[in-house]
């Protein structure tokens, strides 16, 4: 049986390189005040869950979960960080749905990497700390390995990878969230700086701040709150070894096993021709790849022709990333997947604006916790 | 509710204040020992939960990714709860959602702390616990707000500090029987009120010890546990608040947050009258005083009025309400998140007369197991029926 969670409401603030006038607390209340309106809730009455997804050493402060709750409307209620994506913590608010704790969960998360001065040591951090950290290089030599290995063991050409950026980038300029957007050639992406061989500055999505907030309800109380309700039909999330050496490089196994069990959920059968659009981790160019093979939403090594031909531009048979993306957009650390699960929610809505795709009534959407981990999760969407 | 929670195994470590075993091996020994009194593998298992308080005290950035494959985890939904000092019992809840929604039939919850590895002390990654504004300039320790929040409850109730170390000579004489036990030892009272003041009215006696150590359990629904054992032990009741950040604006008398928390978990377990339906409880007892004031926030006792239980002895292993029969965190040791995850373990076993010398001398079918923490903050609490 699908799962049936309903999305009542969503709210953001930020979308900016740096948010000098707001602290992140502040940056959280407007988000949720934002979403609250948006479900017609009141958070000290209506709601009984609330999920943020933080990690420490990002935020700067030991249990992060302490600075939550004010801003939030969440004093004396059960508020819990997960270390985790932001569609985890979706996943998580579900599951407080299910088992009846909740009928109004909200789940929120942010990036406030402006405030934070030494991003590369911080990801530095998250390597082994006996085997791996002493490497001491831009945590993106991860990336330039997995890149080399995708390119070798499938047909696709270094230029695919590129178009990746040259799309992503451009659908930003559409989007009043679009902080990178840029109407590049593909010369431009191929020449821009070497981040890690052959991964270019271009092909890598740069951090903005902000905050995002999703309000959750089940079905009997959706009925209640909303009409234009977006619906979760299936998440789910997995991760594969944490050891870097020990990795398929070449493909994006954690994103495989999610989306297995998601489609599962959903009753999905042909995820290649059951979307009308999908929201994909490109966190770097070569993972919208290496994430649309694994979603099965291109054939093995087929996803860097499919992208050539135009199949995932706006208006192609199935639109990737119409948003712009975390190349486009902004990388949010761990609020991209609530990012680009806002972004399908706005499209699913007809609330897209110039960036609205007709019909838009299925989509999927997939994040990734960056380097140097392997988790990720997916959520089916549909309305 | 889909699914009715079950414990079907649980395991720990010793409890250290330096292991030699890496984080992920303290995790492998535990979550090794869950399985196998569960009589599971890994392969029965369908998603894990992990726990561990701080990344600071392992200098690792995404703690849950890197423990991960200790955990078990690798190529399963993996979720990492995190409440602070309160994720220990906050595990095992995190578990209780992904069987409770039905989503999964089986999970893993697994604890892990290495405190150790900071240096000099792991006292100094609580400094970066508080404001960066406002506190973290007057050098901030947890010793300080503890010593704050155990005099403003001495002063409400007229407590003495000998009614409160009375804790300590319990705990850590019950943790003597603890085969996992740090700090286990016959001491008295004059011992506690002899021992050097670390920030008055806060002792070193009163205090819990830094610890290494990892504990873990396995849950299952009730349709796949009635396979696995006869003798569930059920996760009738979880619940958790978190109060405002603002600890400077409450009345540390009182934890209003745990009994928030409490009032969850006995809706949930249909509980009306703690006092009389919990057998035993594994109240959060980081320092002495910590354990009282929870009791009075769980409802086991009356505001002001633990400390005089505990010197009656109705919370001693044969009392009527045997509190902390492991030995506690003061006893038993205190890596944070895996500290929270024994006193789920020590119900666990108690309620299947497990126990050995540690078990109690009443029947009990009724357990509860609270943990604690943030800025003073948050409550988290299990109720488990045999």
């Amino acid at each position: 049986m699908p799962l049936r969670i309903a999305i009542v409401g969503v709210g953001y603030s930020g979308f900016d390189s740096m948010t000098p006038g707001l602290s992140t607390r502040e940056l959280m209340f407007e988000a949720a005040s934002r979403a609250y309106e948006d479900a017609g809730v009141d958070p000290r009455k209506d709601v009984q869950s609330f999920i943020c997804c933080t990690e420490d050493f990002w935020e700067g402060i030991s249990i992060t979960d302490e600075y939550m709750p004010d801003q939030l409307g969440a004093v004396l209620k059960p508020l819990c960080t997960i270390s985790s994506d932001g569609i985890v913590g979706l996943a998580t608010a579900c599951m407080h749905i299910m088992s009846g704790i909740a009928d109004v969960a909200v789940v929120e998360s942010h990036s406030k990497i402006s405030d934070v001065l030494n991003p590369d040591e911080i990801s530095s951090f998250a390597l082994d700390p006996i085997y791996d950290h002493h490497v001491n290089a831009d945590p993106r030599f991860v990336a330039g390995l997995e890149m080399t290995r995708y390119l070798k063991e499938t047909s696709t050409k270094r230029d695919h990878c590129a178009q990746v950026a040259v799309k992503n980038k451009k659908n930003a300029l559409l989007n009043p969230r679009g902080v990178h957007g840029a109407n590049l050639d593909k010369d431009a992406v191929l020449n821009s700086k070497v981040a890690s061989s052959p991964l270019t500055e271009l092909e890598s999505s740069k951090t903005i701040d902000g905050s995002i907030v999703f309000v959750l309800a089940s079905a009997a109380k959706a009925k209640k709150l909303s009409d234009d309700a977006v619906w979760i039909n299936g998440v789910g999330w997995s991760s594969d070894t944490p050891w870097i050496e020990d990795r398929d490089m070449a493909k994006a196994t954690y994103a495989e096993q999610s989306a297995a069990r998601a489609y599962k959920m959903a009753g999905v059968q042909n995820p290649a021709t059951y979307f009308d659009l999908a929201e994909v981790d490109d966190t770097y160019s070569y993972k919208e790849l290496q994430s649309l093979e694994a979603l099965k939403l291109a054939a093995k090594g087929k996803a860097g022709k499919m992208v050539e031909s135009g199949t995932f531009d706006r208006d192609g048979r199935l639109p990737v990333n119409a948003s712009g993306g975390s190349l486009g957009v902004g990388h949010l650390l761990e609020a991209t997947g609530l990012h680009k699960m806002l972004e399908a929610v706005l499209q699913l809505r007809g609330q897209a604006g110039r960036l609205q795709i007709p019909r838009a009534k299925k989509a999927v959407v997939q994040s990734w916790r960056g380097i140097p981990t392997a988790t990720g999760a997916v959520a089916v969407l549909g309305n | 509710m889909k699914n009715r929670v079950a414990i079907v195994g649980a395991g720990m470590t010793l409890f250290r204040r330096r292991m030699l075993e890496s984080p992920k091996e303290l995790s492998f020994e535990a979550t090794r020992m869950a399985l196998d009194s569960a009589g599971l593998e890994l392969k029965d298992i369908q998603s894990v939960v992990s726990g561990s308080a701080p990344d600071a005290f392992d200098g690792v950035h995404m703690k849950g990714e890197y423990l991960l494959d200790g955990m078990g985890g690798i190529g399963k939904p993996n979720q990492r709860v995190y409440v602070g000092g309160g994720t220990g019992v906050f595990t095992p809840i995190g578990g209780w959602w992904n069987v409770a929604s039905g989503m999964y039939d089986t999970c893993l919850c697994v604890a892990e702390e290495k405190m150790s590895p900071l240096h000099p002390h792991p006292q100094y990654a609580f400094w970066s616990i508080f404001d960066q504004i406002l506190e973290r300039p007057l050098g901030t320790t947890l010793l300080w707000i503890f010593s704050l929040e155990m005099r403003r409850y001495m002063h409400k109730y007229g407590i003495t500090e000998e009614e409160i170390a009375s804790v300590a000579v319990k705990n850590k004489g019950n943790a003597v029987d603890h085969p996992c036990a740090q700090l286990g030892a016959k001491i008295t009272v004059d011992d506690v009120m002899n021992s050097e003041p670390i920030c008055w009215p806060v002792k070193r006696l009163d205090v819990s010890p830094p610890s290494d150590g990892a504990a873990a359990v396995v849950l299952a629904s009730e349709k796949v546990a009635k396979k696995l054992t006869d003798q569930p032990v059920w996760l009738d009741g979880v619940g958790w608040t978190l109060d405002t950040t603002h600890w400077t604006n409450r009345d540390l008398a009182y934890p209003e947050y745990v009994e928030k928390a409490a009032w969850m978990a006995y809706k949930m377990a249909r509980i009306k009258k703690p006092r009389k339906e919990i057998d035993i409880a594994e109240v959060y007892d980081p320092f002495d005083y910590k354990e009282l004031h929870h009791m009075e926030g769980l409802q086991l006792a009356g505001k002001g009025e633990a400390p005089k239980m505990a010197v009656d002895g109705v919370t001693q292993r044969d009392g009527d309400l045997p509190v902390c029969p492991s030995g506690g965190l003061l006893g038993v040791g205190n890596p944070i998140a895996a500290a929270g995850m024994m006193k789920i373990c020590e119900v666990f076993w108690q309620l299947r007369g497990e126990a050995g010398k540690r078990q109690v001398k009443k029947d009990a079918r009724t357990g509860l197991a609270q943990a604690w923490g943030d800025l003073m903050q948050v409550g988290t609490v299990a109720v488990m029926r045999s």
